[in-house]
């Protein structure tokens, strides 16, 4: 089983989100970044799955030389080798592109990704490596079964959930659930040094969406405190001030 | 040119997100100055197809096929972009909903059109620039994606966008598109859905409890209130971890961002994870024993004392308030 598993390079989740004073960029200074915590648990699984001889995993990120800390934490955890594509990840089509076209000369069983990541929540990269290559894809996966030919996944909508059955070669967007994420333990940090990193170059594709300019919401209004016993008091404004029941 | 919608139902019905992006498609359209048509896929009866005319679709492209009983991404999508290319039409809108994330990226990459996902506006359209608002950040910030395609595709997220009646009469057109059978390789063996439960990222009322609860045997305070209010049930990360609650109900930046009229938080401490998924949230309403749980700096409103004691009151409260409205 060669599994392949998409990993990106975001801000850790206290980041304060601010932007340049033209409020087209964002600030990255004193920024701490992190492997995608759904990208973990895509992580997590791939390893269960091919323990004990039965698979290999590839952990491949689009990204700038920065990012090299979070791939080396994936090989830490126990990815066998990594890719990197050297981009800027300017968006998920850019970045599907590239993984997609490594994908195609590289064949694998399973692709996994995770369900989205936390800077852009996008979750677009899984369906679109899955368009590009023509292989079924399917969003937000709790639970991941998979023998050496096909998979059994269940998969999240909207109050319920679906049983799928499909046959490798297939794509994934896994969140919790899925696995617990692993914690890397001192030998896999040793070894992660020596473990391949293959750095290749991006190739061109037109670019669809620019992301123009950012904003932050609004400050809220001041809170009204109201006594434990006031609970009438809260229906009554819930009801005539704030208008919501 | 037309602006083409898709309109997603469960079990033939569609539910309130599916009006709420068909007005808010119907705005574009307006927008644009031209007409809206709608793509239905499943077996939707033929009064449900109508009532989309009260909010705009002119005409309602319905596709009752038996090898799309189930919903696979791929065949979807190859569906709802025959009708973009039959139908001429530039941007196709959708909602931001589990299904959604998975059609509109395909989609997208199909038609070559540029995507914006997680919308929370209606786009601003001037001279040669074509822009939407969209959620980034995990909430804590709106990004401006700006088209650069002739092609859009932009995926509506819930509760962002009011239904509004714009009636026209709709035709119903059966369309039935050769489904390809490379487009056929996943099997969905079973679909369990809760239907007594109200699903929570279109909830408009959210009751959510933290580790503040104590343990899970607490928890019918909290399904109380949200009973008695027609509220869905969320909680905080730690507590879907410890399994007190399912992994669904667990929102923040690293499980469901919510933007209900209203979110009830009680005992959550308010930490800036948590916070990402839910500030969007109309009006917030806090309930914790420590007066200085970081919480209540975004609460509209705030009750500093024991859940135990305050929530039952609430939910008494509250009965009252129905039963004499
Ligand atoms: C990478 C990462 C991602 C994360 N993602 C998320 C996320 O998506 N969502 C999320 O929620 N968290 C997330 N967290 C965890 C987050 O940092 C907090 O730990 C978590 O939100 C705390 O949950 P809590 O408020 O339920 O518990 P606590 O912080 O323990 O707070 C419990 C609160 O209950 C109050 N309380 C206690 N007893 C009572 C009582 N009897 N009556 C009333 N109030 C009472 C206390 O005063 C306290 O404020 C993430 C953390 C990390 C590191
Ligand atoms: N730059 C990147 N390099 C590799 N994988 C990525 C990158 N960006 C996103 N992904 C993968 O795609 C998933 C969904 O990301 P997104 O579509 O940006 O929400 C992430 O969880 C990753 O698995």
């Amino acid at each position: 089983m060669k599994i392949l598993v998409c990993v990106s390079n975001v801000p850790d989740t206290t980041t304060k989100i601010t932007f340049s004073s033209d409020n087209t960029q964002f600030n990255t200074a004193g920024v701490q970044y992190i492997l995608n915590p759904y990208d973990e648990i895509a992580l997590a699984r791939a390893i269960e799955l091919s323990e004990g001889g039965k698979g290999t995993v590839t952990v491949i990120n689009v990204g700038e030389a920065s990012a090299e800390p979070t791939i080396r934490k994936a090989l830490a955890i126990g990815a066998d080798d990594a890719v990197r594509v050297n981009a800027a990840p300017r968006d998920a089509y850019f970045v599907s592109y590239q993984i997609a076209e490594y994908a195609k000369t590289n064949g694998f069983d399973l692709i996994l990704t995770g369900r989205e990541s936390i800077d852009y929540n996008g979750s677009q990269v899984g369906a679109m490596i899955g368009e590009f290559l023509d292989l079924p894809s399917t969003s937000i996966i709790k639970k991941l079964d998979a023998d050496g030919t096909s998979a059994s996944l269940e998969r999240e909508i909207e109050g319920g959930k679906e049983v799928i059955k499909v046959d490798f070669p297939f794509v994934a967007s896994c969140a919790e659930g899925v696995a617990e994420p692993k914690i890397p333990n001192m030998r896999g940090i040793m070894s992660a040094r020596t473990k391949p990193l293959q750095v290749i170059e991006a190739l061109d594709i037109e670019q669809l969406v620019t992301f123009k300019s950012y904003t932050t919401p609004a400050p809220r209004g001041s809170v009204t405190m109201l006594s434990s016993d006031e609970t009438e008091k809260l229906v009554n404004l819930l009801h005539t001030e704030a208008k919501v029941i | 040119m037309s602006v083409l919608v898709y309109v997603e139902n469960a079990d033939g019905k569609f539910k309130k997100s599916t009006y709420e992006v068909v007005s808010y498609a119907k705005s574009v359209a307006v927008l644009l100055n031209t007409e809206l048509i709608a793509i239905s896929i499943g077996d939707v009866g033929k009064d449900e197809l109508t009532s989309l005319g009260k909010f705009g679709a002119a005409k309602v492209l319905n596709v009752n096929n038996d090898k799309l009983k189930s919903f696979v991404i791929q065949a979807y999508a190859s569906v709802i972009t025959n009708a973009a290319n039959k139908e001429n039409s530039d941007i196709l809108i959708l909602a931001n909903s589990f299904s959604g994330k998975g059609l509109a990226p395909r989609i997208a990459v199909k038609l070559q059109a540029g995507l914006a996902d997680s919308a929370v506006d209606l786009p601003k359209i001037e001279n040669n620039s074509f822009t939407v608002k969209k959620t980034a950040f995990s909430g804590k910030a709106f990004a401006m994606v700006e088209f650069n395609s002739a092609k859009k595709v932009i995926a509506l997220n819930p509760n962002s966008y009011q239904v509004n009646e714009s009636p026209v009469e709709a035709t119903i057109e059966d369309f039935n598109p050769e489904i390809n059978n490379s487009d056929l390789r996943i099997e969905v063996t079973n679909v369990v859905r809760a239907t007594d439960k109200i699903a929570l990222p279109d909830a408009e009322l959210v009751v959510s409890a933290g580790r503040g609860l104590k343990g899970p045997e607490n928890w019918n305070i909290i399904e109380e209130l949200a009973d008695v209010l027609g509220a869905a049930t969320a909680c905080s990360k730690p507590v879907s971890d410890a399994g007190w609650r399912p992994h669904e109900e667990h929102v923040g930046q690293t499980g469901i961002a919510v933007s209900p009229n209203l979110y009830i938080a009680v005992g959550i401490s308010g930490a800036i994870q948590h916070l990402a998924g839910v500030s969007s949230s109309k009006t917030i309403v806090v309930i914790n024993k420590d007066p200085e749980a970081p919480f209540f700096k975004v609460a509209d409103y705030g009750i500093v004392g024991d859940a135990f004691e305050v929530v039952p009151k609430l939910t008494e409260a509250i009965k009252a308030y129905k039963s004499h409205s």
